[in-house]
């Protein structure tokens, strides 16, 4: 634990990203090479309206450190309104997550439309950051005690 | 003197009978009173001279609004998944509801599950109901044989004691903080109603969990749930959870693994909470029938607290409202959202 929290340290975190903007936004920060810390795994999803808590909250028990959702900038949606129905969804599930103790570091949203590429990188970095000074997340990882001898 | 319970009990019945007799519902769903005290169990009144096992007391805590898809379901022809309706009216149900149970009939009938015009709603304003678990311990978990309900007081019995309770103590804490006692939709009205209620601090006990920090809540939240042994009740009781297939019992994917894990536990609690959001009306038929007294109340009345905050929105108050969830505004708040060159929060 302690070794885990050294500067060389690199958080895991899963970006749940939508095919349309963000995904396209990462695509790019990638071929203009714009360097952002590589603690991100992109996982493509159709549209942010596609994530659901369960997605995050699997990503948070499986051991991720942070997670990042992102879609494209309200109104400009591929499927017209799906970021809109995200939008209200995570307002009260990043609320409940806080509530119940949940660092509300650890799960962030974020807009980044095809043409932010340089915006990604920059998320990226800021993400990476904010999730590195609350270090390793333990508090909802399943971990399978052994068994009693 | 009749008490204000015995009351509402005759008017049931004369109620019931009445909608049997007249072949106006096949079925009246109400309660009747269980095998031990302090526990009703809901009944379905299928024959005029069924009505007389019908009761009202202070511990009606179930939901009625549960059993009503399940009950119009069982009165409809049988067919196979894909054949059509039968033609004509399908067989009506006579329901009680109080303030809670028929928001929840609002939101069932916008969300398809039960049909306005196939349910004759009796309203009922609510007094509050008692917590059996808050007169248990009134009486130091000694065996209670029987309780005795007056207008303001409970006489409670058991081997070698007689106590009397102050009614107003042992109310649920749902029903003390409730704004809306009185029935939001109905089609007959029994006794009168209350004009709604005034509660200092509705949100208090959420606002003592916000006020506490991070740790603290994490702390707090673990203790809540440690004790869950996953039955599942709170779920079984709630008249939101519909789905054919809960997300608890899914192997593919397996979203919440099936053991006492508390990171299982805490997934479950979590998940069952966010899908009542902006539809929960705080009934507190889970809390009721959990087993082990664990309040997860608590969490959807932050989703609630939260989405009357957001969105200005109560759950089942209108039927001509959409439920939060399945709408949205382009001016929606989103101060959560990370902006560009936005730092968190330092440590």
């Amino acid at each position: 634990m302690e070794e885990k929290r050294e500067e060389s340290w690199q958080p895991k975190i899963i970006a749940f990203l939508c095919n349309w903007c963000s995904y396209a936004g990462a695509d790019l920060a990638g071929v203009s090479r714009y360097q952002y810390p590589p603690s991100i795994r992109i996982v493509r999803v159709p549209c942010s309206g596609r994530v659901s808590p369960n997605m995050i909250l699997d990503a948070l028990r499986s051991g991720a450190d942070g997670v990042l959702v992102s879609g494209c900038h309200p109104g400009d949606c591929h499927y017209i309104s799906g970021n809109f129905y995200a939008r209200r969804r995570f307002a009260l599930f990043k609320r409940f997550l806080e509530f119940i103790g949940i660092e509300p570091d650890r799960v962030n949203f974020t807009w980044i439309s095809a043409s932010e590429g340089e915006q990604f990188a920059q998320v990226a970095r800021e993400v990476t950051e904010r999730v590195k000074r609350l270090g390793p997340a333990r508090k909802l990882v399943k971990e399978i005690e052994p068994c009693p001898q | 003197m009749s008490t204000i319970n015995e009351k509402i009990t005759t008017e049931i019945r004369k109620v019931a009978k009445e909608l049997l007799e007249k072949d106006e519902v096949a079925a009246f769903l109400g309660y009747t009173e269980g095998t031990v005290p302090m526990v009703m169990k809901p009944f379905v009144a299928r024959r005029p001279e069924d009505v007389e096992k019908l009761f009202w007391n202070s511990f009606c805590v179930l939901n009625l609004a549960n059993y009503l898809p399940l009950v119009l379901q069982s009165l409809e022809p049988p067919r196979r998944p894909n054949d059509p309706l039968p033609e004509g009216p399908l067989p009506r149900v006579g329901v009680l509801a109080t303030g809670c149970w028929s928001r929840n009939m609002v939101v069932q009938i916008k969300e398809n599950q039960i049909e306005r015009e196939r349910v004759i709603i009796v309203g009922i304003s609510s007094r509050g109901m008692v917590d059996r678990k808050k007169v248990q311990a009134q009486v130091d978990h000694l065996e209670i044989t029987e309780v005795i309900e007056e207008d303001h007081k409970l006489i409670v019995k058991g081997p070698g004691f007689t106590k009397e309770i102050n009614r107003w103590d042992v109310v649920r804490d749902n029903c003390k903080s409730c704004v809306h006692p009185d029935p939001v939709i109905y089609d007959e009205v029994i006794g009168d109603f209350s004009g709604g209620r005034q509660v200092p601090k509705r949100f208090g006990d959420i606002q003592e969990i916000e006020d506490m920090d991070i740790e603290e809540r994490w702390k707090w939240f673990q203790e809540e749930i440690s004790s869950c042994i996953r039955c599942y009740a709170c779920r079984n009781a709630c008249p939101l959870c519909y789905c054919p297939t809960c997300f608890v019992d899914d192997s593919r994917p397996q979203w919440v693994g099936k053991s006492i894990d508390k990171t299982d536990t805490a997934l479950f609690h979590i998940l069952r909470a966010f899908h009542c959001a902006g539809r929960c009306t705080d009934c507190g038929a889970c809390e009721s029938a959990c087993p082990m007294g664990i309040r997860m109340r608590l969490f959807t009345k932050k989703l609630y607290k939260d989405c009357m905050e957001l969105y200005g929105f109560e759950p089942g108050l209108r039927i001509d409202e959409p439920l939060p969830l399945t709408t949205f505004k382009l001016e929606d708040p989103q101060d959560y959202i990370l902006q560009q060159g936005q730092k968190g929060e330092e440590k």
